[in-house]
């Protein structure tokens, strides 16, 4: 019996299962370092804790889209961060224009709610449209091709955005309505942004999940993203499915741009790479093509990241830890992808058979 | 009876919920063709891919001459003797048909890197004999003077052929051989029916057959063995299989079974 | 809308519209007003108006292409008319711009901009400018798809001769100067000294010979293989052989005759010619698609820099050890320590497949990237102030840094890999790694040892990109985190599959119009990354296997063959 589970157990598995323990290891010893050192309170925690929580929301928004696309046409969308940004980028417009006229100040739940419209509606054009151009000649084609098509859809949406609108970075307008803190009693308080993106982030998913678990459309999309020929034989319009897809991910997508620019104020034409990384770590982490995996991934993931560099990088001596906050993200992603690439909860593709 | 060159003992193979393969035996007999056959989803596939070591079995043990399967790599596998082909062909698309062959040679052959960067006279030799011995399998699988054309340019046929003799290039003692004969007209067919009696007679090869053409297997095979859901349901010489009632039921439902037993029946009378 | 979807109109609109829209975002980004400052044809035509001319061309072909029509002088028309169209839109964005100040939003919406789209000219004349323009551009393009396929592919590549030339023109009388009783060709064909560009007879003259020479070589009977075959053998092996010393030769004096300007970006082009070669064994032969390959550039080019640095101690700017060897003794040790890094950036990998290896190689090299540029690392190697005084290269004493004699050195180091490429790619590993492109899984079943072919791939990637990245330290003298970026593994991936996946001739070329043609025409250097984004989606679209596809080669099989012709 031993033998047979020796005989599966590789060196190269053992080494790494070393690097695993080793890792898990450093993070728990300099948790320990840092909690034992106290430098931080209670407040403290609970403020890395909401941040991570706030970022996290943005994430799963991004993610829903990497999630949904993968499991459809096996494929990652690595224009998905370009949707992102060009939803925030757009909608900076409409903000800024609303901010100048005063109409922001008059009624601001309106007018953001009309900037995350407009910034949906432009994500979602400039995502049907790559698919269009970029995605739908090569479906059939091998693996690599519609991989650098994307990567090449990507660079060109960063360079045009930059090229078109000029490479500065762009600030949100502030919005009244939106600063200060609300109080939780004792020394606890949220940021009043940070409850906004939490609940619209929470109620847009919620929305989105309803949508593909309960109505028409929703089915279609696990049907297609099961078995693209036999849907199609069912009478699915594939095509138009794969566009719907799109479409949600992208809305999602936009209305996150949105929420990240008014929480972190400034926008470039690069914004989007490294959330766009993150998000999809998370889809990956949760289970591709798991919807309830890509939201708990993503909030699992912001909080790691925000509480992380502070938690146990600070305990085990490392200069700037916030700067290594990437890494955490990074490193994240390759562990999951190494150790279990189906995905925490489990995803529901089959490994190819002979 | 001759040697068992490969024994299959109590393999089981399950697929999440599904048991794809359960509790099978199956013994090759060296030097002889085998047949196995069955409805679709029987099982047969996922038979040949825990030989070869694509799958590991939950269960059961591989022996092939001795040594133990079940956990080894497909390379080890190749390695130890056994080659097989592709139900849905699948050749090196982008490469010729030499390529092709040239590959299947790998565990053959021994240049390593560094011989291969500083063309070594071992190097030279071993490729020229190996270039040689491909073109050899060329003709063997009448595809002469096709050597240069990319694998996915040639007719159905010819690729068929040349998966086999991609699979013979690393000499093996046993060849697994799944639907060969698939979408295949009937000449060509019999074509392939006198190339795997070759491969026995000529070249001392256990041929291992997954088909569905009834009359190949009737013709050539020496033991069939007969799947349905993933267990034997019988297992004989081809005349014995033919009468078999459980194979009938299998195939044509139950009520053929007795149906054909009362035609029988009647035309006795 | 379904009578227009229907109308026999409806082709060259839709056409039309998307060249319309094209046309607006190229002059939207500033292409246009950019590219504008370089002349083709000496005061006749410049960049800027070319790019508009071609999208219109372009426009006109596919019009002409897809049209119903029955005869071909009405397609020719379709494709005026789609023309016209794209032209009408551009008129529409030069009437948008002032009343809507387009120019707060897009930055380059200014008046240069206008000036270029409507022939300096306004109101009803600049529509009719415009609208002929369009239509005339569009009819070209028309009539260029209604040639028969070989006058058309001479046609193009004459026009892109003409285009190339002018845009070069300053760089190639710089070098040809160097000639002697080239001055007046020169003089003729380029115009006087002051103007850039062709000059009209020139580029007549250049579109004459290289659409003749097009047309000649495609007819079988008169091409120039045709020609050379049926010459005696011994004058074919002559010929053969005195091309190549004449190729050896140009590329000895090449240095001497392009100056010190290009003889460095003919240095950069070598970077990345090495840097292409390594990942044309890991992607374009394993097929093993690596994203973060610039990691391994980074690794060669910090190890160089560590070990060779004279800037130790305790300071800012300064690391706190280093052995202070040269450049020769740590070039092999960066090479080195580059290999082992490949072998252990793809244990973790090697169960890894498709577009999930693409990003965790991605992470990889992004860690690397980062951990290079921390605080906490910043004291070994030197956080984002990087290594500074990097040795140089010396011989006997002798520096080695001038571009021109940097060349030589790289040169050599481009042949070492090319040879190496060249005898792995037909070699055992060489079938191996094609065998696990194309099928992973067949490929095991073949009896390759995924493991130590895939480590092998990765290693000898690494090593290439690590000796690059160390000859790229020693020239620069100093290396910065920043210089690291996912950008340059991106750059790497680019001219591979430009050129052709799998292919060595395919990674010079590659590397010659990604790298080299930027570094040559400034304009570019702004819009490179977008051309390039441009450029992967076309190439993916229309000719994925690249301009010098891998199975070019297959004729070396075919020679030892006997009795087969």
């Amino acid at each position: 019996m031993l033998k047979r589970a020796l005989e599966r157990f590789t060196l190269t598995d053992f080494l790494m299962w070393l690097v695993g323990t080793v890792i898990v290891s450093l993070v728990v010893v300099g948790s320990i370092a840092t909690l034992r050192a106290g430098e931080y309170t209670s407040r403290h925690w609970f403020d890395f804790f909401i941040f991570g929580l706030a970022q996290g929301s943005i994430y799963a928004l991004i993610a829903l889209g990497y999630t949904l696309v993968y499991g459809i046409l096996r494929m990652i969308n690595f224009a998905h961060s370009e949707v992102f940004m060009s939803g925030a980028y757009i909608g900076y417009f409409v903000a800024t224009s609303f901010n100048r006229s005063g109409f922001m100040d008059k009624s601001p739940y309106v007018a953001l709610l009309i900037v995350m419209a407009v910034a949906m509606l432009t994500s979602v054009t400039v995502a049907v449209l790559v698919e269009r151009i970029a995605y739908r000649p090569l479906r059939r084609a091998p693996r690599l091709v519609p991989l650098i098509t994307a990567i090449g859809a990507s660079f060109f949406l960063q360079e045009a955005f930059r090229t078109l609108f000029g490479s500065q970075s762009k600030a949100y307008p502030d919005v009244d309505v939106l600063k200060g803190t609300v109080s939780l009693g004792g020394d606890f308080a949220i940021q009043k942004i940070q409850i906004l993106v939490i609940l619209a982030a929470g109620l847009l998913m919620a929305a989105l999940y309803y949508f593909v678990m309960k109505t028409r459309t929703g089915k279609a999309m696990r049907a297609v993203s099961e078995d693209k020929d036999t849907a199609a034989l069912m009478g699915i319009n594939v095509d138009s499915i794969i566009v719907r897809t799109f479409v949600l991910g992208a809305a999602a997508a936009g209305a996150g741009g949105v929420l990240y620019s008014l929480m972190f104020r400034q926008i470039n034409a690069y914004m989007g790479f490294v959330p766009g990384i993150k998000a999809f770590t998370a889809a990956v982490l949760g289970g591709v093509g798991n919807i309830p995996g890509a939201m708990l991934g993503s909030l699992f993931l912001g909080i790691f990241e925000s509480i992380g560099p502070i938690l146990f990088l600070d305990g085990l001596g490392i200069a700037a830890p916030y700067q290594l906050k990437d890494v955490i993200a990074f490193s994240m992603l390759v562990l999951v992808l190494i150790f279990r690439p189906t995905g925490i909860l489990g995803e529901r593709l089959a490994k190819a058979k002979a | 009876m001759a040697n068992s060159i490969l024994s299959v003992r109590k393999v089981t193979k399950i697929f999440g919920g599904l048991i794809a393969v359960n509790s099978l035996d199956l013994e090759l007999a060296e030097n002889g063709i085998h047949s196995v056959i069955g409805p679709n989803g029987a099982g047969k596939t996922t038979l040949f891919n825990c030989i070869t070591g694509f799958y590991k079995p939950e269960s059961g043990e591989i022996l092939f001459q001795g040594h133990h399967l079940e956990y080894l790599s497909p390379d080890r596998v190749t390695r130890l003797g056994i080659s097989r082909t592709y139900q849905n062909i699948r050749l090196f698309t982008n490469l010729s048909a030499l390529e092709n062959i040239l590959v299947g040679q790998h565990p053959r052959l021994h240049t390593g890197m560094l011989g291969s960067i500083f063309k070594t006279p071992g190097m030279v030799k071993e490729e020229k004999e190996a270039l040689a011995e491909a073109r050899r399998l060329l003709a063997f699988v009448g595809l002469t003077g096709k050597g240069d054309h990319l694998s996915k340019n040639l007719p159905y046929g010819d690729q068929r052929r040349l998966e086999i003799a991609r699979a013979l290039a690393s000499k093996p003692k046993v060849l697994l051989l799944d639907e060969p004969t698939a979408g295949m007209n009937p000449s060509e067919t019999q074509e392939m029916v006198h190339f795997i009696l070759r491969l026995r007679d000529e070249l001392g090869i256990t041929v291992l057959l997954i088909e569905h053409e009834m009359r190949v297997v009737m013709k050539i095979s020496e033991v069939v063995t007969v799947l349905d859901f993933g267990q034997k349901i019988a297992e004989g010489t081809p005349a014995q299989i033919q009468s078999d009632s459980h194979v009938i039921e299998a195939y044509l439902g139950r009520g053929a079974a007795s149906g054909l037993a009362q035609n029988e029946a009647k035309a006795k009378a | 809308m379904k009578k227009i979807l229907s109308s026999s109109w409806f082709i060259p609109l839709q056409i039309g519209s998307i060249a319309g829209i094209t046309g607006i975002l190229m002059s939207l980004v500033g292409m246009v007003e950019e590219f504008a400052k370089r002349d083709i044809i000496a005061g006749i035509i410049e960049m800027g108006q070319t790019l508009v001319f071609i999208n219109l061309l372009v426009a006109g072909y596919f019009a002409a292409s897809r049209s119903q029509r029955a005869q071909a002088y009405l397609r020719v028309i379709e494709g005026g008319l789609a023309g016209a169209i794209a032209t009408f839109f551009l008129w529409i964005l030069v009437q948008l711009i002032p009343p809507l100040d387009l120019r707060s939003i897009f930055l380059n919406a200014s008046p240069a901009l206008i000036k270029v789209l409507t022939f300096d000219r306004e109101g009803a004349a600049a529509l009719g400018v415009m609208l002929t323009a369009g239509f005339l551009s569009g009819l070209a393009g028309g009539l260029i798809q209604s040639l028969p396929a070989r006058y058309r592919t001479a046609v193009v590549r004459g026009l892109i001769w003409v285009a190339m030339l002018g845009l070069l023109q300053d760089l190639i009388r710089v070098t040809l100067l160097n000639f002697p009783g080239v001055g007046t060709a020169l003089q003729w064909m380029f115009g006087s000294r002051n103007e850039k560009g062709l000059s009209v007879a020139g580029a007549i003259a250049v579109f004459v010979v290289v659409t003749g020479g097009s047309i000649l070589q495609s007819n079988q009977a008169t091409s120039l293989s045709a020609r050379v075959g049926r010459l005696p053998a011994k004058q074919q092996q002559f010929i053969r052989w005195g091309g190549l010393l004449l190729a050896g030769a140009i590329v000895f004096y090449l240095p001497q005759v392009l100056g010190l300007y290009l003889s460095e970006v003919a240095n950069q082009v070598g970077l990345f010619i090495l840097m292409g070669l390594g990942l044309n064994i890991v992607v374009g032969f394993a097929g093993l698609l690596d994203l973060g390959y610039v990691a391994f550039f980074a690794i060669g080019a910090y190890v160089m820099g560590y070990l060779t640095t004279t800037a130790i101690g305790p300071e800012s700017g300064q690391i706190i050890y280093g052995p202070q060897l040269n450049f020769w003794q740590a070039l092999p040790i960066a090479v080195l320590i580059s290999l082992v890094a490949g072998v252990i950036l793809g244990v973790p990998v090697l169960n890894i497949r498709g577009d999930y290896l693409a990003i965790v190689t991605l992470g990889f090299g992004e860690i690397i990237r980062i951990l290079a540029g921390s605080d906490f690392l910043k004291p070994y190697i030197g956080g984002s102030q990087g290594i500074v005084q990097v040795a140089p290269i010396t011989i006997a004493g002798v520096d080695f840094n001038s571009p021109q004699k940097l060349y030589y050195l790289i040169i050599l180091g481009i042949l070492l890999a090319t040879f190496v490429s060249w005898r792995l790619r037909d070699s055992r590993i060489g079938r191996a790694w094609k065998a696990l492109r194309e099928d992973e899984d067949v490929a095991q079943a073949m009896g390759i040892h995924l493991v130590s072919t895939k480590l092998m791939a990765f290693a000898t990637g690494a090593a290439f990109a690590g000796m690059s990245g160390a000859i790229f330290a020693s020239k620069i003298g100093s290396i910065y985190p920043h210089s690291f970026k996912l950008l340059v593994s991106i750059n790497v991936l680019a001219l591979i599959i430009v050129g052709g996946m799998g292919s060595l001739p395919g990674v010079f070329v590659g590397a010659l119009i990604l790298v080299g043609l930027p570094e040559l025409l400034r304009e570019f250097s702004e819009y490179r990354l977008l051309i390039y984004g441009v450029l992967l989606i076309i190439m993916m679209l229309t000719k994925p296997e690249g301009f010098i596809p891998e199975t070019t080669h297959k004729r070396e099989l075919h020679e030892e063959e006997p009795g087969t012709v």
